[in-house]
């Protein structure tokens, strides 16, 4: 499969959105609204479930699946007021030692007037900083298109994850290819050049595990967060924290020449 | 004979006009608002603003330090991380070559620690002649060196930005030096530290939603372009044309997203005063 094959299959409808993870791996799932300043952005799901015997804040991105739906949370591309929200929400998992679970599926923040009038960047950046301190275990799965600022925002983890078929790219190739060529059609060799792939970005260490897709994928993950919770859980929130600062200083991994 | 010594007479001023026009488009420069003259030293001294109409010409990063500084306390480090090209993206390590020989400098920002009357400070200044002043490694790692260099010292932290965004050519390595600088900026303000963030024109994209939007204080210069989208890419999205002063450094004030707009004539002396107040003794 080309990287452009996986981009478009990333895209799928068919794909499990964040209310099938939601009804497959948790129990009890109770959705909180609202950023608590004046609105309530669709285009973020989140709420407090169980996962197994344990309480967890799930958050992820929304872009639902019928025209109607695909409206109501505009495509999964969301506002300054879903990233507060998200942050909300993760700011009281944190008080009561939750942890967070988060799935990524997004086209990219909205490029929009209100989004821009109401502070996209210093929502975006504001959410970025304080998940990178949370001092509760955090785990992020990318489910579908994971891209640009949009998806980063909620996905500063101590783990993160992709599913096989999904892509993490820091803007869609389209854009890439009309910003570098001036030509969007060209979006198949950016796709290629970008290394946007789970198999690429795992090559790189800029993510911990690709899961599988298919008919075992809900079984492989729900055993895959239930052994890295259990493990992350015994972390001191401390040495936690730590520990996910040093993962994104040190990003570059053996690539990183640098010295001080 | 008369005529011969009139003409080389004649030539003798020609060649003399040549050089003299030469030296003075080597010298002056033409406002591209209102095409007011002035000679480059001048235009230095004053902290490059057009007598003529205000308007602001771009600083380098050395000429921006070189305004603000008590003179020559300005000491530059870091100067020469250079990318290693993590995608080995084709035609990327050419460009990079061309660009520091033309700027003298290895990537987007200059980092360093100067003295402003006296108080020491970490400071680092984006460069957008540099592939857009964009952010990939170079520029992610030395903000986290500087930041984390103010942390241990106990300095304050003054980032001057002007970014197109993330730079592309670096793929997610570059969207991972969004959580990198913003991680270490969130310990640094923990740990007390003061952080007085510049927006300069064009602050967009990546950059914008990291470190540059985290200042304890935001101070903006007048006119700068400031957003996480792009106008192009928002006029796409929405299919109207923008309204005017959309996105500007006024209209952000206005919408209560950055602490002040600041004049480039009165940003020394604010700065100097915001340094003060949060000195630590
Ligand atoms: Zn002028």
């Amino acid at each position: 499969m080309t990287a452009y094959e996986k981009v478009l299959m990333a895209r799928r409808k068919e794909r499990p959105g964040i209310k099938e993870y939601i009804e497959l791996l948790f129990d009890d799932f109770i959705e909180l609204k609202g950023d608590q300043l004046g609105k309530e952005d669709g285009s973020i799901l989140g709420g407090i479930a169980y996962f197994h015997s344990i309480p967890v804040t799930v958050i992820g991105h929304r872009k639902g699946k019928t025209t109607e739906e695909n409206i109501a949370c505009n495509f999964g591309m969301s506002s300054p007021e879903g990233y507060r929200k998200a942050l909300r929400l993760m700011k009281q998992a944190e008080k009561f030692n939750r942890p967070i679970i988060t799935f990524v599926d997004t086209p990219g923040a909205y490029p929009g007037v209100e989004a821009e009038s109401n502070g996209q960047s210093i929502a975006i950046a504001t959410a970025i900083a304080k998940m990178s301190a949370l001092k509760t275990p955090i785990i992020s799965i990318i489910t579908g298109e994971g891209s640009s600022g949009g998806a980063l925002a909620i996905a500063v983890a101590d783990r993160v994850w992709m599913m096989e078929n999904s892509i993490y790219t820091i803007l869609s190739p389209e854009g890439f290819a009309s910003i570098l060529w001036k030509d969007a059609k060209m979006a198949s060799r950016a796709a290629q050049m970008m290394k946007i792939t789970a198999h690429d970005l795992k090559d790189m260490g800029l993510i911990d595990e690709i899961l599988p897709e298919g008919k075992r994928a809900m079984t492989v993950l729900e055993e895959r967060l239930d052994q890295e919770l259990t493990l992350l859980m015994k972390i001191k929130p401390r040495t936690l924290v730590q520990k996910r600062y040093e993962k994104y200083r040190y990003i570059e991994g053996d690539y990183r020449p640098y010295k001080e | 004979m008369i005529s011969e010594v009139l003409d080389k007479r004649k030539q003798r001023m020609e060649r003399l006009k040549k050089i003299r026009s030469r030296t003075k488009v080597h010298c002056q420069i033409s406002c591209p608002e209102c095409k007011t003259e002035i000679h480059k030293a001048e235009l230095r001294r004053i902290g490059e603003i057009c007598p003529g109409c205000g308007y602001y010409y771009p600083m380098t990063p050395v000429e921006r330090i070189r305004f603000l500084e008590d003179e020559k306390t300005f000491r530059e480090m870091w100067k020469d991380l250079v990318s290693f090209d993590p995608l080995s993206f084709e035609g990327y390590g050419e460009k990079l070559k061309q660009l520091q020989e033309k700027t003298k400098h290895k990537d987007a920002v200059v980092c360093g620690i100067m003295k402003m009357e006296e108080i020491p400070v970490a400071v680092a200044v984006m460069d957008s002649r540099f592939m857009m002043g964009s952010m990939g490694t170079v520029v992610g790692e030395k903000i986290c060196l500087l930041t984390e260099y103010a942390k241990r010292k106990k300095y304050p932290l003054l980032i001057f930005s002007a970014s197109g965004g993330a730079r592309m050519q670096e793929g997610l390595f570059s969207l991972m030096q969004m959580a990198k600088t913003a991680a270490a900026i969130e310990q640094f303000q923990k740990a007390g530290g003061f952080y007085l963030s510049v927006l300069t024109h064009p602050t967009t994209g990546g950059v914008s939603a990291s470190f540059a939007a985290l200042g304890d204080i935001v101070l903006a210069e007048p006119g700068a372009l400031i957003g996480f989208a792009g106008p192009r890419v928002i006029e796409q999205t929405i299919g109207e044309t923008l309204p005017e002063g959309f996105q500007r450094a006024e209209f952000l004030e206005e919408h209560g997203m950055v602490d002040k707009v600041v004049k480039r004539e009165e940003m020394k002396s604010i700065i100097t005063t915001l340094l003060k107040i949060h000195r630590k003794e």
